[in-house]
């Protein structure tokens, strides 16, 4: 059985799903007019936050400006990394990154917060 | 059963191969994947860890941005208004052209115009460089006012603005030695990314260079599009360090 085993080579071994699974569907070509259109919407958004930036909102100054840090960088993500167009393992994957990031800031800031408290 | 790995029959590695995978016959296709589309997908996969290490190693520095801008939050507004929103802007713009080249580099690629995938490589390497320039002039200036923290931190302008026709309430001297903090994340920060940037654009040569010699204008984009991700991340990087550092301390105050 073991020199069975051994006569084999990985691609011997074959996963149907490996070919029939609609994830591996033909790679989706993203064209320039899509690029295009992301370019202009980014530099739209400098734009606009910069203006923001010199009108008084108040508390929703960083509010404003962190909003559209993040609607930048979803379109960067979805359209020139095609994350859009990506399997569901990889959209997962760039979903668990972020949220890995999300629960550090708020363990951290639930520690920070907690320790004073009552006396701020 | 369409889940279940089998084994297949015994042939040989070479006659199996192109029995059931006709379609697959670049040369880069490695023998471990079954299809091309798996290798693609498998290489997508493990850039993707890589950036994830990448985001939590700039997230440890967003995250003491967002505490010390909490703590010293005076010092962090003078010392913010130390940065020029125009040039920040200009960085901003030129790196968005970078990622915007690059994104059609890979279009390049795939449609396998290896002229055009030259060009946009350079133009990405080009546009790079100028972000580096600007941010070379930056903190140049940060060196010649002794805004660097250290010894010879020079807090004058923070105690005393109205000497410098600066319009900012005078702060504290123990407040003003603060603005050292934001100082130290704002090098350590874009430092970083610039670190990044650098090692970035060293990858652009070396892939200009084999995209030159036609290596990824027959079907084999997978380095291009890796690195792509990568670059992506660095400007995504900066899409955050811009509105953090340079414009949402503004408005004292707020």
């Amino acid at each position: 059985m073991h020199d069975g085993w051994k006569e084999k080579t990985m691609s011997e071994f074959h996963d149907p799903a490996n070919v029939v699974n609609p994830e591996h569907a033909d790679h989706h070509i993203i064209t320039p007019k899509t690029y295009i259109l992301v370019f202009a919407t980014l530099l739209a958004f400098t734009g606009i936050t910069v203006g923001a930036a010199f009108i008084d909102l108040g508390i929703l100054n960083p509010v404003v400006a962190l909003g559209i840090a993040c609607f930048k960088a979803v379109i960067v993500i979805l359209f020139f990394m095609h994350v859009k167009y990506q399997s569901k393992l990889v959209k997962m994957t760039v979903g668990a990154g972020f949220f890995t990031f999300i629960v550090l800031i708020t363990m951290t800031l639930t520690d920070y917060v907690s320790r004073a408290w009552g006396l701020w | 059963m369409d889940n279940v790995i089998v084994a297949t029959r015994s042939h040989t590695h070479e006659a199996g191969a192109s029995e059931e995978h006709a379609h697959v016959a670049l040369p880069q296709h490695r023998h471990h994947f079954e299809t091309e589309q798996q290798q693609r997908e498998a290489g997508t996969f493990g850039m993707w860890l890589f950036l994830l290490t990448e985001i939590m190693f700039f997230g440890g520095l967003f995250m003491s941005y967002l505490l010390y801008r909490n703590w010293y939050h005076d010092a962090f507004v003078v010392a913010s208004n130390q940065l020029s929103i125009k040039l920040g802007a200009f960085n901003t713009a030129v790196l968005i052209g970078s990622g915007f080249f690059m994104a059609l580099g890979v279009w390049a690629a795939e449609v396998r115009k290896k002229g055009l995938l030259v060009l946009f490589l350079v133009l990405t390497t080009l546009l790079g460089l100028v972000f580096l320039g600007v941010k070379y002039d930056e903190y140049h200036e940060k060196w010649e006012k002794h805004h660097i923290p250290g010894a010879h931190f020079d807090v004058s302008e923070f105690v005393n603005p109205h000497a410098y026709g600066i319009k900012e309430e005078p702060l504290a001297p123990d407040m003003a030695q603060k603005t050292q903090v934001f100082f130290s994340l704002y090098f350590a920060m874009t430092g970083m990314h610039a670190l990044h940037m650098i090692i970035g654009i060293v990858l652009l040569g070396w892939l200009t260079y084999r995209a030159h010699r036609g290596d990824f204008s027959s079907g084999y984009v997978a380095p291009i599009e890796n690195f792509g991700l990568y670059w992506h991340f660095v400007d995504i990087v900066w899409l955050f360090l811009f509105p953090l550092l340079y414009l949402i301390n503004r408005h004292p105050g707020s």
